[in-house]
Protein backbone atom coordinates (compact mmCIF):
# COMPACT_ATOMS: atom_id res chain seq x y z
CA UNK A 1 0.00 0.00 0.00
CA UNK A 2 1.24 3.49 -0.76
CA UNK A 3 -0.08 6.89 0.06
CA UNK A 4 0.45 10.27 -1.49
CA UNK A 5 0.91 13.02 1.04
CA UNK A 6 -1.09 16.10 0.20
CA UNK A 7 -2.27 18.99 2.35
CA UNK A 8 -5.60 18.16 3.94
CA UNK A 9 -7.99 20.31 5.95
CA UNK A 10 -6.83 18.35 8.99
CA UNK A 11 -7.60 19.27 12.54
CA UNK A 12 -4.30 18.73 14.26
CA UNK A 13 -3.69 18.77 17.97
CA UNK A 14 -5.38 17.61 21.10
CA UNK A 15 -9.13 18.11 21.04
CA UNK A 16 -9.23 19.66 17.57
CA UNK A 17 -12.46 18.75 15.81
CA UNK A 18 -15.38 20.12 13.82
CA UNK A 19 -17.82 18.25 16.04
CA UNK A 20 -20.39 20.53 17.65
CA UNK A 21 -21.72 18.12 20.23
CA UNK A 22 -20.38 17.62 23.76
CA UNK A 23 -17.88 14.98 22.60
CA UNK A 24 -15.92 15.39 25.83
CA UNK A 25 -18.87 14.35 28.04
CA UNK A 26 -18.66 10.59 27.47
CA UNK A 27 -14.89 10.20 28.11
CA UNK A 28 -15.22 12.53 31.10
CA UNK A 29 -17.99 10.37 32.60
CA UNK A 30 -15.92 7.23 31.99
CA UNK A 31 -12.90 8.91 33.58
CA UNK A 32 -14.88 9.95 36.64
CA UNK A 33 -16.68 6.60 36.94
CA UNK A 34 -13.58 4.45 36.65
CA UNK A 35 -11.51 6.77 38.84
CA UNK A 36 -14.15 6.74 41.57
CA UNK A 37 -14.23 2.94 41.48
CA UNK A 38 -10.45 2.57 41.55
CA UNK A 39 -10.12 4.99 44.46
CA UNK A 40 -12.90 3.34 46.49
CA UNK A 41 -11.87 -0.26 45.76
CA UNK A 42 -8.20 0.48 46.57
CA UNK A 43 -9.22 2.10 49.85
CA UNK A 44 -11.53 -0.81 50.68
CA UNK A 45 -8.94 -3.42 49.75
CA UNK A 46 -6.35 -1.92 52.09
CA UNK A 47 -8.72 -1.70 55.07
CA UNK A 48 -8.50 -5.39 55.98
CA UNK A 49 -11.32 -5.01 58.51
CA UNK A 50 -15.14 -4.79 58.49
CA UNK A 51 -15.42 -6.79 55.30
CA UNK A 52 -17.80 -9.39 56.70
CA UNK A 53 -21.01 -9.11 58.65
CA UNK A 54 -22.34 -11.71 61.04
CA UNK A 55 -24.80 -9.60 63.00
CA UNK A 56 -28.07 -11.39 63.86
CA UNK A 57 -26.67 -14.61 62.40
CA UNK A 58 -25.91 -13.19 58.91
CA UNK A 59 -23.20 -14.62 56.63
CA UNK A 60 -22.24 -11.69 54.42
CA UNK A 61 -18.79 -11.39 52.93
CA UNK A 62 -17.68 -8.42 50.81
CA UNK A 63 -17.01 -9.47 47.18
CA UNK A 64 -13.69 -7.59 47.37
CA UNK A 65 -12.58 -10.17 49.95
CA UNK A 66 -14.04 -13.31 48.42
CA UNK A 67 -12.56 -15.89 48.35
CA UNK A 68 -10.90 -15.07 51.65
CA UNK A 69 -7.88 -17.34 51.41
CA UNK A 70 -6.31 -16.19 54.66
CA UNK A 71 -7.92 -13.91 57.22
CA UNK A 72 -9.59 -13.50 60.55
CA UNK A 73 -13.24 -13.94 59.56
CA UNK A 74 -15.13 -17.25 59.67
CA UNK A 75 -15.03 -17.23 55.85
CA UNK A 76 -11.24 -17.77 55.67
CA UNK A 77 -10.35 -20.94 53.77
CA UNK A 78 -6.91 -21.58 55.24
CA UNK A 79 -6.99 -19.76 58.57
CA UNK A 80 -5.44 -16.47 59.68
CA UNK A 81 -2.67 -14.45 58.00
CA UNK A 82 0.18 -16.88 57.25
CA UNK A 83 3.41 -16.50 59.21
CA UNK A 84 5.45 -16.61 56.00
CA UNK A 85 3.79 -13.45 54.66
CA UNK A 86 6.51 -10.76 54.33
CA UNK A 87 6.25 -8.22 57.12
CA UNK A 88 7.27 -5.37 54.82
CA UNK A 89 4.27 -5.98 52.55
CA UNK A 90 0.93 -4.39 53.47
CA UNK A 91 -1.56 -7.04 54.47
CA UNK A 92 -5.20 -7.45 53.63
CA UNK A 93 -7.03 -10.59 52.47
CA UNK A 94 -8.29 -8.61 49.46
CA UNK A 95 -4.77 -7.98 48.17
CA UNK A 96 -4.29 -11.72 47.61
CA UNK A 97 -7.19 -12.04 45.20
CA UNK A 98 -8.28 -8.69 43.76
CA UNK A 99 -5.65 -8.79 41.00
CA UNK A 100 -7.71 -11.44 39.20
CA UNK A 101 -11.04 -9.56 38.75
CA UNK A 102 -9.05 -6.34 38.26
CA UNK A 103 -7.07 -8.03 35.48
CA UNK A 104 -10.28 -9.29 33.90
CA UNK A 105 -11.74 -5.80 33.77
CA UNK A 106 -8.47 -4.16 32.73
CA UNK A 107 -8.08 -6.47 29.71
CA UNK A 108 -11.81 -6.49 28.84
CA UNK A 109 -12.46 -5.41 25.26
CA UNK A 110 -15.12 -2.91 26.33
CA UNK A 111 -13.05 -1.30 29.06
CA UNK A 112 -9.99 -1.14 26.82
CA UNK A 113 -11.80 1.02 24.29
CA UNK A 114 -13.30 3.12 27.08
CA UNK A 115 -10.15 3.82 29.08
CA UNK A 116 -7.92 4.34 26.04
CA UNK A 117 -10.24 7.25 25.29
CA UNK A 118 -10.86 8.51 28.81
CA UNK A 119 -7.40 8.13 30.36
CA UNK A 120 -5.05 8.17 27.38
CA UNK A 121 -6.99 10.30 24.87
CA UNK A 122 -6.15 7.77 22.19
CA UNK A 123 -8.40 9.20 20.72
CA UNK A 124 -10.31 11.47 23.14
CA UNK A 125 -13.42 10.59 21.14
CA UNK A 126 -14.30 9.68 17.57
CA UNK A 127 -13.03 12.22 15.01
CA UNK A 128 -11.29 14.31 17.68
CA UNK A 129 -7.59 15.22 17.56
CA UNK A 130 -5.07 13.43 19.76
CA UNK A 131 -2.32 14.82 21.98
CA UNK A 132 0.50 12.71 20.51
CA UNK A 133 1.64 11.59 17.08
CA UNK A 134 3.31 8.27 17.92
CA UNK A 135 1.12 5.19 18.13
CA UNK A 136 1.72 1.49 18.71
CA UNK A 137 -1.73 0.35 19.76
CA UNK A 138 -1.93 -3.27 20.85
CA UNK A 139 0.46 -4.30 18.10
CA UNK A 140 3.57 -4.39 20.29
CA UNK A 141 4.66 -4.44 23.93
CA UNK A 142 3.22 -3.49 26.37
CA UNK A 143 -0.38 -3.49 25.14
CA UNK A 144 0.08 -6.71 23.20
CA UNK A 145 -0.25 -8.28 26.66
CA UNK A 146 -3.97 -7.47 26.51
CA UNK A 147 -4.24 -10.73 24.59
CA UNK A 148 -4.07 -12.50 27.95
CA UNK A 149 -7.74 -11.58 28.48
CA UNK A 150 -9.09 -15.13 28.08
CA UNK A 151 -6.94 -16.36 30.96
CA UNK A 152 -8.36 -13.68 33.22
CA UNK A 153 -11.78 -14.81 32.02
CA UNK A 154 -11.11 -18.35 33.29
CA UNK A 155 -10.27 -16.88 36.70
CA UNK A 156 -13.31 -14.61 36.62
CA UNK A 157 -15.52 -17.65 36.00
CA UNK A 158 -14.08 -19.23 39.13
CA UNK A 159 -14.93 -16.07 41.06
CA UNK A 160 -18.53 -16.24 39.83
CA UNK A 161 -18.84 -19.75 41.29
CA UNK A 162 -17.43 -18.57 44.63
CA UNK A 163 -19.56 -15.42 44.73
CA UNK A 164 -22.65 -17.50 43.89
CA UNK A 165 -21.90 -19.62 46.95
CA UNK A 166 -21.49 -16.42 49.00
CA UNK A 167 -24.86 -15.17 47.73
CA UNK A 168 -26.45 -18.51 48.67
CA UNK A 169 -24.90 -18.30 52.14
CA UNK A 170 -26.36 -14.80 52.39
CA UNK A 171 -29.82 -16.37 52.60
CA UNK A 172 -28.94 -18.52 55.62
CA UNK A 173 -28.92 -17.11 59.13
CA UNK A 174 -27.58 -18.70 62.30
CA UNK A 175 -30.09 -19.54 65.00
CA UNK A 176 -29.54 -19.08 68.72
CA UNK A 177 -29.54 -22.89 69.08
CA UNK A 178 -26.62 -23.30 66.69
CA UNK A 179 -28.69 -24.28 63.62
CA UNK A 180 -29.39 -22.27 60.45
CA UNK A 181 -32.63 -21.05 58.93
CA UNK A 182 -33.49 -19.69 55.52
CA UNK A 183 -34.41 -16.03 55.34
CA UNK A 184 -34.26 -12.94 53.21
CA UNK A 185 -32.79 -9.67 54.33
CA UNK A 186 -31.76 -6.64 52.37
CA UNK A 187 -28.15 -7.88 52.44
CA UNK A 188 -29.23 -11.20 50.88
CA UNK A 189 -30.75 -9.28 47.97
CA UNK A 190 -27.66 -7.05 47.64
CA UNK A 191 -25.37 -10.11 47.41
CA UNK A 192 -27.72 -11.86 44.98
CA UNK A 193 -27.99 -8.85 42.65
CA UNK A 194 -24.21 -8.58 42.80
CA UNK A 195 -23.64 -12.10 41.52
CA UNK A 196 -26.38 -11.74 38.87
CA UNK A 197 -24.79 -8.57 37.48
CA UNK A 198 -21.26 -9.99 37.64
CA UNK A 199 -22.49 -13.14 35.86
CA UNK A 200 -24.18 -11.08 33.16
CA UNK A 201 -20.94 -9.21 32.60
CA UNK A 202 -18.63 -12.24 32.76
CA UNK A 203 -20.82 -14.53 30.64
CA UNK A 204 -21.08 -11.89 27.92
CA UNK A 205 -17.30 -11.75 27.56
CA UNK A 206 -15.96 -11.54 23.99
CA UNK A 207 -13.39 -14.24 24.74
CA UNK A 208 -16.09 -16.60 26.00
CA UNK A 209 -18.13 -15.87 22.88
CA UNK A 210 -15.15 -16.91 20.82
CA UNK A 211 -14.41 -19.99 22.90
CA UNK A 212 -17.97 -21.39 22.87
CA UNK A 213 -18.47 -21.11 19.14
CA UNK A 214 -17.24 -17.86 17.63
CA UNK A 215 -13.97 -19.51 16.71
CA UNK A 216 -15.77 -22.02 14.52
CA UNK A 217 -16.94 -21.39 10.98
CA UNK A 218 -19.72 -23.95 11.22
CA UNK A 219 -22.08 -24.26 14.18
CA UNK A 220 -24.80 -26.18 12.36
CA UNK A 221 -24.89 -29.75 13.59
CA UNK A 222 -23.61 -28.59 16.98
CA UNK A 223 -26.87 -27.59 18.71
CA UNK A 224 -25.45 -27.14 22.21
CA UNK A 225 -22.60 -24.92 21.05
CA UNK A 226 -24.94 -22.97 18.77
CA UNK A 227 -27.36 -22.32 21.63
CA UNK A 228 -24.51 -21.38 23.96
CA UNK A 229 -23.02 -19.07 21.34
CA UNK A 230 -26.41 -17.39 20.83
CA UNK A 231 -26.84 -16.91 24.60
CA UNK A 232 -23.37 -15.44 25.05
CA UNK A 233 -23.91 -13.22 21.99
CA UNK A 234 -27.15 -11.98 23.52
CA UNK A 235 -25.36 -10.97 26.73
CA UNK A 236 -22.45 -9.62 24.71
CA UNK A 237 -24.71 -7.12 22.95
CA UNK A 238 -25.24 -5.41 26.30
CA UNK A 239 -21.66 -5.90 27.51
CA UNK A 240 -21.13 -2.22 28.23
CA UNK A 241 -24.27 -1.96 30.34
CA UNK A 242 -23.43 -5.15 32.24
CA UNK A 243 -19.89 -3.84 32.77
CA UNK A 244 -21.04 -0.59 34.36
CA UNK A 245 -23.93 -2.06 36.34
CA UNK A 246 -21.74 -4.81 37.81
CA UNK A 247 -18.91 -2.37 38.52
CA UNK A 248 -21.20 -0.06 40.46
CA UNK A 249 -22.96 -2.86 42.29
CA UNK A 250 -19.84 -4.74 43.36
CA UNK A 251 -18.59 -1.52 44.94
CA UNK A 252 -21.98 -0.92 46.53
CA UNK A 253 -22.05 -4.48 47.91
CA UNK A 254 -18.73 -3.92 49.66
CA UNK A 255 -20.05 -0.60 50.95
CA UNK A 256 -23.25 -2.23 52.22
CA UNK A 257 -21.42 -5.03 54.06
CA UNK A 258 -18.94 -2.52 55.46
CA UNK A 259 -21.69 -0.21 56.70
CA UNK A 260 -23.54 -3.14 58.28
CA UNK A 261 -20.31 -4.26 59.96
CA UNK A 262 -19.70 -0.73 61.25
CA UNK A 263 -23.25 -0.60 62.58
CA UNK A 264 -24.19 2.33 60.36
CA UNK A 265 -26.78 0.37 58.33
CA UNK A 266 -29.41 -1.88 59.83
CA UNK A 267 -29.83 -5.02 57.72
CA UNK A 268 -33.60 -4.98 57.20
CA UNK A 269 -35.44 -8.33 57.36
CA UNK A 270 -37.76 -9.03 54.45
CA UNK A 271 -38.76 -12.67 55.00
CA UNK A 272 -38.05 -14.77 58.05
CA UNK B 1 -38.98 28.66 2.89
CA UNK B 2 -36.22 28.78 5.54
CA UNK B 3 -32.60 29.23 4.57
CA UNK B 4 -29.61 27.43 6.04
CA UNK B 5 -25.95 28.41 5.94
CA UNK B 6 -23.45 25.80 4.78
CA UNK B 7 -19.72 26.15 5.31
CA UNK B 8 -18.14 23.94 2.67
CA UNK B 9 -14.47 23.13 2.22
CA UNK B 10 -13.22 24.39 -1.13
CA UNK B 11 -9.75 23.54 -2.32
CA UNK B 12 -7.42 20.94 -3.72
CA UNK B 13 -4.06 19.39 -2.93
CA UNK B 14 -2.37 22.79 -3.07
CA UNK B 15 -4.57 24.27 -0.34
CA UNK B 16 -8.00 25.67 0.28
CA UNK B 17 -10.44 27.33 2.63
CA UNK B 18 -14.03 27.19 3.79
CA UNK B 19 -16.65 29.01 1.72
CA UNK B 20 -20.09 29.93 3.07
CA UNK B 21 -23.30 29.49 1.09
CA UNK B 22 -26.90 30.13 2.01
CA UNK B 23 -29.62 28.10 0.38
CA UNK B 24 -33.28 27.34 0.88
CA UNK B 25 -34.09 24.15 2.71
CA UNK B 26 -37.44 22.40 2.41
CA UNK B 27 -38.89 19.62 4.50
CA UNK B 28 -37.27 16.24 3.86
CA UNK B 29 -34.15 17.66 2.24
CA UNK B 30 -30.86 15.94 2.98
CA UNK B 31 -27.42 17.57 3.08
CA UNK B 32 -26.62 16.22 -0.38
CA UNK B 33 -29.73 18.00 -1.75
CA UNK B 34 -28.47 21.24 -0.24
CA UNK B 35 -25.00 20.69 -1.75
CA UNK B 36 -26.62 20.06 -5.14
CA UNK B 37 -28.70 23.23 -4.79
CA UNK B 38 -25.53 25.22 -4.00
CA UNK B 39 -23.79 23.57 -6.94
CA UNK B 40 -26.67 24.42 -9.28
CA UNK B 41 -27.21 28.00 -8.13
CA UNK B 42 -23.96 29.36 -6.70
CA UNK B 43 -20.93 27.12 -7.21
CA UNK B 44 -21.06 25.10 -10.43
CA UNK B 45 -17.42 24.07 -9.96
CA UNK B 46 -18.04 22.50 -6.54
CA UNK B 47 -16.74 18.92 -6.69
CA UNK B 48 -18.88 16.33 -4.94
CA UNK B 49 -19.08 12.59 -5.54
CA UNK B 50 -22.52 11.01 -5.45
CA UNK B 51 -24.57 8.40 -7.20
CA UNK B 52 -27.65 6.70 -5.73
CA UNK B 53 -28.90 9.25 -3.20
CA UNK B 54 -30.36 6.30 -1.30
CA UNK B 55 -27.58 5.31 1.10
CA UNK B 56 -26.58 2.29 -0.94
CA UNK B 57 -23.70 3.32 -3.20
CA UNK B 58 -21.41 4.78 -0.54
CA UNK B 59 -20.24 7.62 -2.78
CA UNK B 60 -21.25 10.78 -0.91
CA UNK B 61 -19.21 10.17 2.25
CA UNK B 62 -18.12 13.40 3.93
CA UNK B 63 -17.96 14.98 7.34
CA UNK B 64 -21.04 16.90 8.41
CA UNK B 65 -20.39 19.03 11.50
CA UNK B 66 -17.29 16.95 12.14
CA UNK B 67 -19.06 13.58 12.00
CA UNK B 68 -18.34 11.14 9.16
CA UNK B 69 -21.66 10.60 7.36
CA UNK B 70 -23.29 9.87 4.07
CA UNK B 71 -24.60 13.25 2.92
CA UNK B 72 -27.61 11.60 1.31
CA UNK B 73 -28.64 10.08 4.65
CA UNK B 74 -28.20 13.24 6.73
CA UNK B 75 -31.46 15.14 6.96
CA UNK B 76 -31.16 18.92 7.18
CA UNK B 77 -34.02 18.86 9.69
CA UNK B 78 -31.90 16.80 12.08
CA UNK B 79 -29.15 19.42 12.20
CA UNK B 80 -29.11 22.11 14.90
CA UNK B 81 -31.56 24.80 13.70
CA UNK B 82 -30.15 28.22 12.99
CA UNK B 83 -26.55 27.07 13.08
CA UNK B 84 -24.07 26.98 10.21
CA UNK B 85 -23.51 23.47 8.91
CA UNK B 86 -19.89 22.53 8.22
CA UNK B 87 -19.24 20.08 5.40
CA UNK B 88 -15.72 18.75 4.89
CA UNK B 89 -14.15 15.95 2.86
CA UNK B 90 -13.09 12.75 4.60
CA UNK B 91 -9.83 13.43 6.40
CA UNK B 92 -8.23 10.01 6.30
CA UNK B 93 -7.67 10.17 2.52
CA UNK B 94 -5.74 12.42 0.17
CA UNK B 95 -7.83 15.34 -1.00
CA UNK B 96 -8.65 15.56 -4.71
CA UNK B 97 -10.86 18.64 -4.77
CA UNK B 98 -13.52 20.18 -2.54
CA UNK B 99 -15.51 17.28 -1.08
CA UNK B 100 -13.87 14.51 -3.09
CA UNK B 101 -10.98 12.40 -1.85
CA UNK B 102 -8.79 9.71 -3.33
CA UNK B 103 -10.00 6.49 -1.73
CA UNK B 104 -7.96 4.21 -3.99
CA UNK B 105 -5.72 3.10 -1.10
CA UNK B 106 -8.75 1.10 0.06
CA UNK B 107 -8.85 -0.92 -3.12
CA UNK B 108 -5.15 -1.73 -2.79
CA UNK B 109 -5.69 -2.74 0.83
CA UNK B 110 -8.56 -4.99 -0.21
CA UNK B 111 -6.44 -6.74 -2.78
CA UNK B 112 -3.94 -7.59 -0.04
CA UNK B 113 -6.55 -9.78 1.68
CA UNK B 114 -6.33 -13.36 0.45
CA UNK B 115 -9.38 -14.13 -1.72
CA UNK B 116 -12.14 -16.67 -1.14
CA UNK B 117 -10.86 -20.23 -1.43
CA UNK B 118 -13.77 -22.67 -1.22
CA UNK B 119 -13.49 -26.35 -0.38
CA UNK B 120 -14.18 -28.81 -3.23
CA UNK B 121 -17.85 -28.79 -4.32
CA UNK B 122 -20.26 -30.91 -2.28
CA UNK B 123 -22.26 -32.15 -5.26
CA UNK B 124 -21.27 -33.56 -8.68
CA UNK B 125 -22.83 -30.54 -10.38
CA UNK B 126 -20.19 -28.30 -8.78
CA UNK B 127 -22.44 -26.78 -6.10
CA UNK B 128 -22.10 -26.52 -2.33
CA UNK B 129 -24.48 -26.96 0.57
CA UNK B 130 -24.52 -24.51 3.46
CA UNK B 131 -26.69 -24.08 6.50
CA UNK B 132 -28.24 -20.62 6.87
CA UNK B 133 -27.10 -20.54 10.50
CA UNK B 134 -23.49 -20.75 9.33
CA UNK B 135 -23.78 -18.01 6.76
CA UNK B 136 -25.61 -15.51 9.00
CA UNK B 137 -22.37 -13.99 10.27
CA UNK B 138 -20.72 -13.40 6.87
CA UNK B 139 -24.02 -12.06 5.55
CA UNK B 140 -23.94 -9.20 8.05
CA UNK B 141 -20.56 -8.18 6.65
CA UNK B 142 -21.82 -8.41 3.07
CA UNK B 143 -24.05 -5.41 3.78
CA UNK B 144 -20.97 -3.18 3.53
CA UNK B 145 -21.39 -0.52 0.81
CA UNK B 146 -17.75 0.56 0.91
CA UNK B 147 -18.48 4.15 1.84
CA UNK B 148 -15.19 4.09 3.83
CA UNK B 149 -16.65 6.17 6.66
CA UNK B 150 -15.25 3.57 9.08
CA UNK B 151 -11.80 4.03 7.55
CA UNK B 152 -12.22 7.79 7.80
CA UNK B 153 -13.12 7.83 11.49
CA UNK B 154 -10.53 5.24 12.53
CA UNK B 155 -7.84 7.19 14.38
CA UNK B 156 -5.15 4.71 13.32
CA UNK B 157 -5.61 5.92 9.74
CA UNK B 158 -7.01 9.40 10.36
CA UNK B 159 -4.55 10.63 13.00
CA UNK B 160 -1.63 8.24 12.76
CA UNK B 161 -1.71 7.61 9.00
CA UNK B 162 -0.73 3.96 9.28
CA UNK B 163 -2.10 3.17 5.82
CA UNK B 164 0.99 1.09 5.11
CA UNK B 165 0.70 -1.19 8.11
CA UNK B 166 -3.01 -1.24 8.97
CA UNK B 167 -5.78 -2.18 6.56
CA UNK B 168 -8.55 -0.61 8.63
CA UNK B 169 -12.04 -1.62 9.74
CA UNK B 170 -13.56 -1.95 6.26
CA UNK B 171 -11.01 -4.56 5.33
CA UNK B 172 -11.24 -6.38 8.63
CA UNK B 173 -14.94 -6.72 7.86
CA UNK B 174 -14.01 -8.05 4.43
CA UNK B 175 -11.46 -10.45 5.93
CA UNK B 176 -14.00 -11.58 8.55
CA UNK B 177 -16.60 -12.29 5.86
CA UNK B 178 -14.11 -14.60 4.16
CA UNK B 179 -12.50 -16.02 7.28
CA UNK B 180 -15.84 -16.98 8.89
CA UNK B 181 -17.36 -18.30 5.68
CA UNK B 182 -18.32 -21.97 6.10
CA UNK B 183 -16.92 -22.92 2.69
CA UNK B 184 -13.66 -21.01 2.89
CA UNK B 185 -10.44 -22.92 3.54
CA UNK B 186 -7.89 -20.10 3.44
CA UNK B 187 -6.00 -18.98 6.56
CA UNK B 188 -5.52 -15.21 6.77
CA UNK B 189 -4.50 -14.96 10.42
CA UNK B 190 -0.76 -14.51 9.85
CA UNK B 191 -1.48 -11.64 7.45
CA UNK B 192 -3.95 -10.07 9.86
CA UNK B 193 -1.43 -10.21 12.69
CA UNK B 194 1.47 -9.07 10.52
CA UNK B 195 1.27 -6.71 7.58
CA UNK B 196 -2.46 -5.99 8.00
CA UNK B 197 -1.90 -4.84 11.58
CA UNK B 198 -5.03 -5.90 13.45
CA UNK B 199 -3.11 -5.26 16.68
CA UNK B 200 -3.21 -1.52 15.98
CA UNK B 201 -6.96 -1.50 16.53
CA UNK B 202 -7.60 -0.34 20.10
CA UNK B 203 -11.33 -1.00 20.02
CA UNK B 204 -12.66 2.54 20.14
CA UNK B 205 -15.78 1.34 18.27
CA UNK B 206 -15.84 4.58 16.26
CA UNK B 207 -16.12 2.49 13.09
CA UNK B 208 -19.26 0.79 14.39
CA UNK B 209 -20.80 4.12 15.35
CA UNK B 210 -20.48 5.64 11.87
CA UNK B 211 -21.47 2.60 9.79
CA UNK B 212 -24.58 3.57 7.75
CA UNK B 213 -25.40 -0.12 7.31
CA UNK B 214 -25.25 -0.67 11.08
CA UNK B 215 -22.69 -3.45 10.80
CA UNK B 216 -21.39 -4.27 14.27
CA UNK B 217 -17.85 -3.93 12.99
CA UNK B 218 -15.93 -4.06 16.26
CA UNK B 219 -17.85 -6.72 18.16
CA UNK B 220 -18.72 -9.02 15.28
CA UNK B 221 -15.73 -8.68 12.96
CA UNK B 222 -12.62 -7.17 14.54
CA UNK B 223 -12.76 -8.67 18.04
CA UNK B 224 -13.57 -12.19 16.73
CA UNK B 225 -10.61 -11.85 14.35
CA UNK B 226 -8.41 -10.67 17.23
CA UNK B 227 -9.51 -13.73 19.19
CA UNK B 228 -8.63 -16.01 16.28
CA UNK B 229 -5.21 -14.37 16.11
CA UNK B 230 -4.81 -15.05 19.85
CA UNK B 231 -5.72 -18.70 19.21
CA UNK B 232 -3.10 -18.99 16.52
CA UNK B 233 -0.21 -16.99 17.96
CA UNK B 234 -0.54 -16.09 21.63
CA UNK B 235 -2.45 -18.78 23.51
CA UNK B 236 -0.02 -21.49 24.73
CA UNK B 237 -2.83 -23.91 25.62
CA UNK B 238 -4.33 -23.65 22.14
CA UNK B 239 -0.90 -24.25 20.68
CA UNK B 240 -0.61 -27.36 22.82
CA UNK B 241 -4.00 -28.57 21.57
CA UNK B 242 -2.86 -28.13 18.00
CA UNK B 243 0.08 -30.47 18.63
CA UNK B 244 -2.34 -33.23 19.54
CA UNK B 245 -5.08 -32.21 17.10
CA UNK B 246 -3.33 -31.08 13.92
CA UNK B 247 -5.38 -29.58 11.11
CA UNK B 248 -7.72 -26.65 10.99
CA UNK B 249 -9.84 -26.76 14.13
CA UNK B 250 -12.10 -23.96 12.92
CA UNK B 251 -13.99 -25.94 10.34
Amino acid sequence: MTRTDVPLPQHQGFGATSRRDAWWAQPLLVFLGLSAFVVYSTWAAFQGVEYHFSGRGANYLSPFYSPELFGDSPHAWFGPKPTWYPTWLPWSPALLILWAPAGFRFTCYYYRGAYYKAFWADPPNCAVGEPRSGYRGEHTFPLILQNIHRYFFYLALLFIVILSYDAWRGFWFADADGGERLGVRLGSIVLLVNVILLSGYTLGCHSLRHLVGGGLDRLSGRPVRKKTYDCVSCLNRGHMRWAWASLFWVGFTDFYVRMCAKGVFTDVSIIG
Amino acid sequence: MPEMTFRIWRGDSSGGAFAEYRTEVTEGMVVLDAVHAIQAEQAPDLAVRWNCKAGKCGSCSAEVNGRPKLMCMSRCGDLPPGETVTIEPMKAFPLLRDLTTDVSSNFRAKMAVKPFKPRPPDAPDGTWRMDQADIDRPQEFRKCIECFLCQDVCHVLRNHEKHDSFIGPRHFVYAAALEMHPLDTENRLADLKGEQGIGYCNITKCCTKVCPEHITITDNAIIPLKERVVDEFYDPVKKLFRIFRPGNARR
